[in-house]
């Protein structure tokens, strides 16, 4: 299904947030996740599913002012 | 010197200092720890997919044993801004956040409007929020009132290093706010400047861009911790007032040759 991530949209094949992470190969241990705006706590990933035309943001810390 | 309080965490310096746009990391963590500053800002940005970059930043932030104050910088709407503060919260487990909400992308304006919403917004889901904003005394107090206890006004455009623009209003919004833990944040250029703001009786200063940018970026943060207490201590010891004619140090009793005009 067709998502936007970190706002490109992507064709992905996972249905849950941590799914979604191994599929991209994110290999860090730092990120935040976003879900239509909305924080979705690292205890949740495995449980919350994604939709077509979810707008999903992984973030990490970085230098700033 | 006395210390100084955010929210409920007190600290002995009054410096708060950025991790961006250092030569290298080596030399951030070295500027840091010469500023003696004990809290830090950082920022949240979107991480490639595979990359590390956030990781590697962590550690070096990390090393340091310092408080973590995220920003948002960038965001542009109340929305982005209390969404990326959610972000911190999660990513970096603190309830601090320096709220930024930008008007204007050339001079970085804070757009005090959204500001002021954000901020309610956020403290009434449990943040403590250090709100970026211009040195509008009536803004100040809207953000009082929306619960923030710390308020932090520019001296001048981000990274402009152009000093204190309006001091007779930051001495406005100290002396109306004087129980508000206040925090020049933004514009300053060299330890003087820093200096000045402590003079005035402001609580501490955040910079980053004057330190990063100097020639030898560890030996300006050593200069600005320096400006800092100097400001302190000149605050703490009390400064004469100004006035506008002379009057001499030197005794007049007893000068030679002198005699009384009849």
């Amino acid at each position: 299904m067709r998502v936007t991530i970190n706002g490109e949209q992507r064709d992905i094949a996972a249905l849950r947030v941590d799914a979604l992470l191994s599929e991209l190969d994110y290999e860090g241990t730092h990120f935040a996740v976003a879900l239509n705006f909305d924080v979705v706590p690292k205890a949740r990933w495995a449980e919350t599913e994604l939709k077509a035309g979810d707008e999903i943001e992984i973030i990490t810390p970085r230098q700033g002012g | 010197m006395s210390t100084v309080k955010f929210y409920d965490r007190e600290f002995s310096s009054r410096l708060l200092i950025g991790t961006a746009l250092y030569p290298s990391p080596k030399i951030m963590q070295d500027a840091i720890r010469a500023s003696g500053a004990q809290i830090v800002t950082v920022s949240l940005r979107r991480e490639a997919a595979g990359g590390k970059t956030g990781d590697a930043f962590w550690s070096l932030v990390r090393e340091l044993d310092v408080a973590v104050l995220p920003n948002t910088a960038g965001c542009r709407t109340v929305r982005e801004a209390v969404t990326t503060a959610k972000l911190a919260r999660e990513l970096f487990g603190t309830p601090w956040i320096k709220l930024e909400v930008i008007a204007d992308n050339d001079t970085l304006q804070p757009d005090v409007v959204g500001l002021v919403e954000a901020a309610a917004i956020l403290v009434n889901d449990g943040f403590e929020v250090f709100p970026y904003c211009t040195e509008d005394l009536g803004v100040a107090m809207r953000l009082v009132d929306a619960g923030c206890k710390v308020v932090m006004p520019w001296a001048a455009p981000i990274g402009s290093a152009r000093g204190i623009t309006n001091r007779d209003a930051l001495r406005l919004l100290r002396d109306r706010l004087p129980d508000v833990t206040l925090v020049v944040d933004a514009g300053l250029g060299a330890p003087s400047h820093a200096a000045q703001a402590l003079e005035l009786g402001y609580d501490a200063v955040l910079l980053n861009t004057a330190v990063a940018k100097a020639a030898d970026p560890v030996a300006m943060a050593n200069a600005f911790r320096l400006g800092v207490e100097a400001g302190r201590t000149a605050y703490e010891a009390g400064l004469m007032d100004a006035r506008d004619f002379a009057s001499p140090s030197t005794p007049v009793v007893g000068t030679p040759f002198w005699h009384a005009v009849s």
